[in-house]
């Protein structure tokens, strides 16, 4: 049973520069996240115009009968994305981790070239590390 | 006079104490910077091996000044003359002032005996760099190497003398020459070839980075000269 089901991070123009899913609910073809991913950046930036509320920074939330998704936006614009079990609680600190991650692991890295997909294995390890840190101490609590 | 009366004046520049030097850098800025001197170095070469040669280039631009800087600093202006003290000068001393810590091993290489190695577990520039797969067995701890290596002295050593002899053919002068060029260039006076390696290690998802320093033939006649 996972918590999480897939990460995605999308750049700023609303490419998705990296997917991966965890656990078997909600895997999906590669076009179909690429799509979904755009979806949502365009959904976020709707969003943001829409809002009744001063100063709004789009979606942060966005909770379904069966999935919830939690979505933060670097000061740069790129979004990151998780989509989780529904009351999955703790998911805004791991999106924090999660972009420190990128941060470190991907910004640093000279030979990642900016708003392109990310390969690069110090992050898919630390990642999945952080990951699997999540996993347990949401076993033991 | 802005400033005026803040710091103490001194009159000649060589009477100023010289700074203890052991403020810390800040992680990022130094990744981001090292990273923009890989991405630089990289729109200007052809092929690996020829990045690799400028990143150690680099390094050595650096190694040079580090060299000059302990001597002086913690040396008290001597410099060391045998070769496992200066490989473990290299090893703890300019380790410690560079990363903050002493490397993780020494060893002396087991098939040859011109070869010693200093192994670190996680190199600081490699920290947060992973190499591209199409990239086969490239190291940013060239830079490193740069900065360990005494190489240099060596190709321009012969390069002088190619320059010398079309000039000149008076074989003590040339000789002088020869020497004197390479101290300076050489540094400490040990010329050998330096090379950053990736080496495996089990049970472990990284694998740790080891500098191959190789010294040139001279600096081990020299060695059994001084017993």
């Amino acid at each position: 049973m996972a918590a999480i089901y897939s990460l995605f991070i999308v750049n700023k123009s609303g490419g998705l520069i990296f997917y991966k899913d965890y656990g078997s609910a909600g895997r999906m073809e590669t076009n179909d996240s690429l799509r979904l991913a755009s979806l949502w950046h365009s959904m976020h930036a709707i969003s943001q115009q829409l809002s009744p509320t001063v100063g709004c920074n789009g979606i942060d939330l966005l909770q379904a009968d069966t999935f919830d998704l939690h979505c933060f936006q670097s000061l740069t614009g790129t979004k990151f994305f998780v989509v989780c079990e529904p009351g999955a609680q703790h998911m805004e600190g791991l999106l924090k981790v999660i972009y420190e991650l990128y941060t470190d692991y991907v910004l640093k890295n000279p030979f990642y070239e900016m708003e392109m997909p990310i390969r690069c294995e110090l992050f898919d390890l630390n990642l999945s590390q952080a990951i699997q840190k999540d996993r347990v101490s949401l076993f033991g609590r | 006079m802005i400033g005026a009366g803040k710091i103490k004046q001194y009159a000649n520049v060589l009477d100023k104490p010289l700074s203890r030097g052991r403020q810390e850098v800040s992680l990022s800025a130094f990744a981001f910077l090292f990273s923009e001197l890989v991405q630089y170095n990289q729109t200007r070469v052809d092929n690996i091996a020829e990045l690799e040669r400028r990143l150690e280039d680099a390094g050595y631009a650096v190694g040079a000044r580090v060299l000059e800087l302990l001597c002086h600093r913690e040396k008290g202006n001597r410099r060391e003359t045998r070769l496992l003290g200066i490989l473990s000068f290299v090893h703890s001393t300019v380790w410690k002032v560079l990363f903050g810590k002493v490397a993780d091993s020494l060893e002396k290489g087991t098939e040859h005996e011109d070869e010693y190695m200093i192994s670190e577990k996680e190199l600081l520039v490699n920290r947060f760099i992973s190499i591209p797969k199409d990239m086969g067995t490239f190291n940013c701890g060239a830079f490193v190497a740069g900065i360990v290596k005494v190489r240099m002295g060596y190709d321009l050593a012969v390069f002088h003398w190619l320059f010398v002899t079309s000039i000149s053919s008076n074989w003590p002068k040339l000789n002088k020459l020869l020497f004197l060029e390479k101290g300076v260039l050489d540094g400490a006076g040990f010329p050998a070839v330096v090379t950053a390696h990736f080496v495996p290690v089990e049970g472990q998802h990284r694998p740790r980075t080891t500098i191959l320093i190789k010294f040139a033939e001279e600096v081990l006649q020299r060695e059994a000269r001084l017993g």
